[in-house]
């Protein structure tokens, strides 16, 4: 599966990436260089095999109250804003 | 007076109790020590002098006091991808401006709770992305070490360059770092420092800017295999605000440094003999056979069949796990937004400027394989060919109580040498990546030199919870391998 410039536009589009039109030629050569080495992956013989899901076996997420355990400390919160006012974060509009 | 900073966290820690120095005065010489080589080598992105000496005065009072912790009063460098209360918290990227937590890390708030005392943050591949600390957002860390008597730069390894170069050349008694692919072990083995990622949950990740959740571990990078031990054992331990931090009792690491290896089952993987690997390595490895067979463990031949696909699985686990951590980042609630015309082109630009080449590309591979049409092909291939890995381990461990293997299959390389070639940076990790696939704990130790004098290294493979079987095979081939060499300081 060869990624083209097509693609590697629509994936810099999902992952908010701004790609510079010159960049997006080099950026497909590199991505395919590398998925060309992953698809050895194609050889191993995965039929009938569980997905490995999390690195510790037989570890179930556990549970705890519903109860407040930090917070309230908006000073906190938006110590490392870049923009805020009056407790609020300040961000572009986002409705029109 | 002997210099201090070239003691172990062990003996500094005896010299302390014994009165022979205070933690204000053994910090004060890695504050001298940093302020002369730190402009050479880049090991540290911010230095927190002030914080330090402060930290040791308390902790002098706390001994005086006879509330001494089990690190009390030892300077130790802190990875830049740890969060620290107050001090500036970048994993090295651009994108986290001069970000500066209110909060501490949940393996750092452990080391201070034991009295430890923080030197300032290491310099790191940016967001842990990397095998030679050249990604990173503040420049590359060069390595103490040089080829002979040549002045070519050197990398310390990656990710954690600056805990490696730190440690390696008395810029710290110990410090913290991280291993999603390798990010402890490839660093340690090139600078001639110990280095464990322990079994996956054993720190908790809480704190710790996420790079793969499910590889990331942290982990001690140290002087002696006894030193990452008793480091560990500070670190360690379940912690409710990770929901992947195990709840099992930490046993006495530093005291399963002292155990005998007689009669221990010690597994050696054919897969692991890669090809171009320098005979140098193949032979440090037969070496570290003998010494395994002298000290009474027996070698078993073992078979890790589906090695070769650990590094092409890996990245596609790891940046598919990266581009959903890093969605975070979009300039709004932290970090260094840069406007754009509407609400899009701000999230665009912001993440534009402020990841750095290797990032991005990680970030389009991630989304790229995790996106509509792709996802079984790429992300649930490389969930099952994980499987296999893990199983490999697991039917060896019947048979075995350790493995045993080269930890890189190279020594050092220059800076500039591999940054070309993506795939040839990744081969680096051959070795420790399938550690960290499986969550397994591993060790890398210092066994020898090659013929230029660069520091070569023995990885220990144990079984999921048993980081006693590895502190205690490491410590005897440590023992064996009586590896003295050391840096010349050529900075001063």
């Amino acid at each position: 599966m060869s990624i083209d410039e097509k693609t590697v536009r629509k994936v810099a589009k999902l992952a908010r990436l701004a790609l510079p039109e010159d960049r997006v030629k080099p950026m497909a050569d590199e991505l395919n260089g590398i998925m060309a080495w992953i698809e050895q992956l194609n050889e191993v013989d995965v039929e009938g095999v569980e997905p490995m899901t999390s690195a510790v076996e037989g570890l179930s997420l556990p549970m705890r109250e519903d109860v407040v355990t930090a917070g309230d400390d908006p000073q906190k919160v938006l110590k490392n804003a870049p923009k805020s006012e009056d407790g609020f974060f300040v961000v572009p509009k986002v409705v029109e | 007076m002997t210099d201090l900073t070239t003691l172990t966290l062990a003996e500094a820690l005896d010299g302390m109790e014994k009165k022979q120095f205070s933690s204000l005065e053994i910090t004060n010489a890695f504050i001298d020590a940093i302020d002369k080589a730190n402009p050479h080598l880049n090991a540290y992105v911010v230095t927190t002098p002030d914080l330090a000496r402060e930290r040791a005065k308390a902790s002098d009072v706390r001994r005086a006091q006879g509330k001494a912790g089990a690190l009390e009063g030892a300077p130790l460098g802190i990875k830049d991808l740890f969060c620290t209360e107050g001090v500036r918290t970048t994993a090295c990227s651009g994108v986290l401006g001069e970000f500066t937590p209110t909060y501490e890390s949940t393996v750092s708030g452990n080391l201070f709770r034991d009295g430890a005392v923080m030197l300032g943050k290491l310099n790191m591949d940016e967001f842990a992305m990397g095998s030679s600390n050249e990604t990173s957002h503040f420049g590359p860390v060069v390595s103490p070490w040089r080829r002979g008597n040549e002045d070519t730069k050197l990398t310390p390894g990656g990710s954690s360059g600056g805990s490696a170069s730190a440690v390696s050349a008395d810029l710290c008694l110990g410090a913290t770092a991280t291993d999603t692919g390798g990010s402890i072990r490839q660093p340690a083995a090139f600078t001639g420092t110990v280095g464990i990622k322990p079994t996956y949950g054993r720190c908790s990740r809480w704190g710790i800017v996420a790079f793969a959740s499910s590889l990331d571990q942290a982990g001690p990078i140290a002087k002696t295999v006894e030193d990452s031990a008793m480091l560990l054992q500070s670190m360690a331990g379940h912690d409710p605000k990770d929901s992947t931090s195990l709840t099992n009792a930490l046993p006495d690491f530093r005291a399963a440094t002292k155990r005998s290896i007689k009669g221990m089952r010690i597994g050696v993987p054919e897969e692991y003999r890669v090809e171009g690997m320098p005979p140098e390595i193949e032979a440090l490895w037969q070496q570290g056979i003998e010494w395994v067979k002298a000290a009474g463990g027996t070698i078993v031949p073992i078979s890790l069949k589906h090695t070769k696909y650990a590094l092409p699985a890996y990245y596609i686990v790891a940046p598919a796990e990266a581009s959903s951590n890093l969605a975070r980042y979009d300039g709004m609630r932290y970090g260094a937004r840069v406007a754009g015309k509407d609400l899009n082109s701000t999230y665009e630009n912001t993440r534009a400027s402020g990841f750095g080449k290797e990032v991005q590309r990680r970030i389009l591979i991630g989304t790229y394989v995790l996106s509509a049409g792709y996802y079984d092909a790429y992300y649930l291939r490389a969930q099952k060919v994980r499987q296999r890995i893990a199983q490999d381990f697991r039917d060896a461990f019947e048979k075995v109580d350790a493995i045993l293997t080269p930890a890189t299959p190279s020594a050092a390389f220059g800076l500039g040498e591999k940054s070309g070639d993506p795939v040839a940076m990744y081969l680096n990790d051959i070795f420790t990546v399938t550690a960290n696939l499986a969550g397994l704990p591993a060790l890398a130790l210092p066994a020898a030199t090659d013929a230029n004098g660069l520091p070569l290294g023995l990885q220990v493979i144990g079984k999921a919870l048993d980081e006693e079987s590895v502190f205690a095979v490491s410590a005897e081939l440590e023992r064996a391998a009586n590896f003295r060499a050391k840096a010349a300081k050529w900075w001063l």
